[in-house]
């Protein structure tokens, strides 16, 4: 009993202190993060790296999910008579929910574990002691330029993943199911409200974006330099990233719909 | 020799340096000056706390007690813009070589100047070709990091270190796991650059023959403190027993060849009990 009261509070003790090197390392790379926009050509190398090479996979996935949306979404409806509602089920699934977190927790595990081991490789590398050496701020030259890059490519993600997945749901219920397409986009453009459900959508794919960024960096920052160690800082980004994405998803969506 | 009384006007002087790692004391009250000009060798066995030295020495790494002076400044209190104008008076040669390994050779060397000048294009170009030149290098300028032996990414390191012309050039176990031609080729080198840019060389190695045939001061560390300094005539006439089994290889000696710990007998016998 007493050694289990020792391990748990080891284990929250040690959390605690993750949680607090965390917030010093978000803390300092906020007050660097200047360099990412005046030097804006690292961040837009990072907009590449982190943005473009998550692109297919958020085209692929949100394709199939509005398909799979669609077909779900049709044989419930279609029980009510309510089949052509599908377009404004689909859209207000996709922009205020689906899109931002499916698309948080793609970039996770593409970007967000890329970005850790590209980090812990350089410091296993001694390339961040090197840059220190050369009186160069990983923080500036490293760090702020990928964190913006995260910051500003998973809301656009995010909007992309809603786009093709209301495309995929066309596909499914117009063009395979023979549901009349004036209905499916009209009910859709009376329904979606550009404040309420897109603009909070590109929110929360914002606030995500940072977080899942952050967690990255600071994994890859904070790691282990071994195999071993890069190893599991990568396993936490994604892990630790995709809970806080769908933790602060129910916390976003109580406080942006909840009344 | 061990007596002798420390440099009047060092470039970095040491004084009460605690360090440890966890539980472990690394450093105990260490005191050390590095003179200005020529190579210091910082010599001692696998473990002593060389490279721990070196990152005390940068502010890579912060003691837990006493003070590193590097030209009259304490490293450790500086402010980060103070540190980083240090810095740039520094150079540091790590033992992996630590070249940017998204950056082909040219543009690792090229790196320290885009970041710290305004230069021109051009004019970087030709002090990227006279660098990697200098260490014989400059037609590997468009190779990549993962292409390089060790011994050309340590020589295109020491291009890159010499970029910004420091003052003071740190060399990480320059020496270790080089081939005989490579390693002859940074021993003269490490020399040459010393004495013809006039830096002053830190050199932290272990292999005795290399750095001992190019240095002009040594300090022997081990067991968290200086053992010997001295010219390396001297530590080779030296008859203190650290000095002789580093110098001579001698498997036994201070440092014992057995880690401590309990006997053999006791250990086979409580294998015995246990089973």
């Amino acid at each position: 009993m007493t050694n289990m009261l020792a391990a748990l509070g080891r284990f929250v003790l040690g959390g605690l202190t993750r949680l607090g090197r965390a917030t010093g390392f978000g803390g300092v790379l906020l007050r660097r993060v200047g360099t990412a926009f005046t030097r804006f050509r690292l961040t837009l190398d990072q907009l590449f790296a982190i943005g473009v090479r998550t692109f297919l996979i958020v085209v692929v996935a949100g394709i199939f999910v509005g398909m799979v949306l669609a077909l779900q979404g049709y044989y419930t409806l279609v029980n009510f008579g309510a089949e052509n509602s599908l377009g404004v089920l689909v859209a207000l699934s996709l922009v205020r929910e689906l899109g931002p977190v499916v698309a948080a927790l793609l970039f996770a595990g593409r970007a967000g574990s890329a970005l850790t081991a590209e980090i812990g490789l350089m410091k296993s590398g001694e390339q961040l002691a090197a840059l220190e050496m050369m009186a160069v701020d990983p923080y500036r030259r490293i760090l702020a330029p990928r964190f913006v890059a995260g910051f500003i490519s998973l809301p656009l993600l995010a909007a992309l993943f809603s786009a093709v997945g209301v495309y995929g749901a066309w596909l499914v219920g117009v063009q395979m199911l023979g549901l009349d397409a004036g209905a499916f986009w009209g009910q859709m453009q009376d329904s979606v409200d550009f404040h309420a459900d897109v603009l909070n959508g590109l929110i929360k794919a914002v606030v995500f974006g940072a977080v899942v960024t952050w967690i990255a960096l600071f994994e890859g920052h904070d790691c282990t330099p071994t195999a071993a160690g890069i190893s599991r800082a990568t396993t936490r980004t994604v892990v630790n990233g995709s809970l806080a994405v769908l933790g602060l998803d129910f916390l976003l969506t109580a406080l942006m719909f909840g009344g | 020799m061990i007596a002798a009384p420390l440099d009047k006007d060092p470039l970095i002087r040491i004084r009460r340096l605690c360090f440890r790692r966890e539980s472990r004391s690394i450093f105990d009250g260490v005191d050390m000056d590095i003179p200005r000009g020529g190579v210091t060798a910082i010599m001692g066995p696998s473990g002593s706390g060389k490279t721990t030295l070196l990152r005390l020495m940068t502010a890579q790494l912060r003691p837990h007690g006493g003070r590193i002076d590097v030209d009259g400044q304490d490293v450790h209190s500086l402010a980060t813009p103070d540190l980083y104008a240090l810095r740039r008076r520094m150079g540091m040669l790590f033992q992996s070589g630590a070249l940017l390994t998204d950056l082909n050779v040219y543009d690792n060397v090229a790196f320290p100047l885009r970041e710290h000048t305004q230069l021109p294009e051009a004019l970087i170009r030709q002090l990227v070709l006279l660098r990697l030149e200098s260490v014989g290098l400059r037609a590997a300028q468009g190779l990549m990091p993962a292409e390089l032996s060790g011994g050309m990414a340590r020589r295109v390191a020491l291009a890159r270190a010499l970029a910004l012309e420091p003052d003071i050039l740190f060399y990480d176990e320059p020496f270790t796991g080089q081939d005989p031609i490579s390693m002859g080729v940074l021993v003269q080198l490490i020399r040459a650059f010393t004495d013809t840019l006039g830096l002053t060389s830190i050199v932290v190695s272990h292999d005795v023959a290399e750095a001992l045939s190019i240095a002009d001061h040594v300090y022997l560390i081990a067991d968290g403190g200086v053992v010997g300094r001295g010219t390396p005539a001297e530590l080779w006439a030296s008859p203190s027993p650290w000095i002789r089994q580093f110098l001579d290889a001698r498997p036994d000696g201070p440092v014992p060849f057995h880690q401590p710990g309990p006997s053999l007998d006791q250990e086979l016998l409580a294998t015995d009990r246990s089973r």
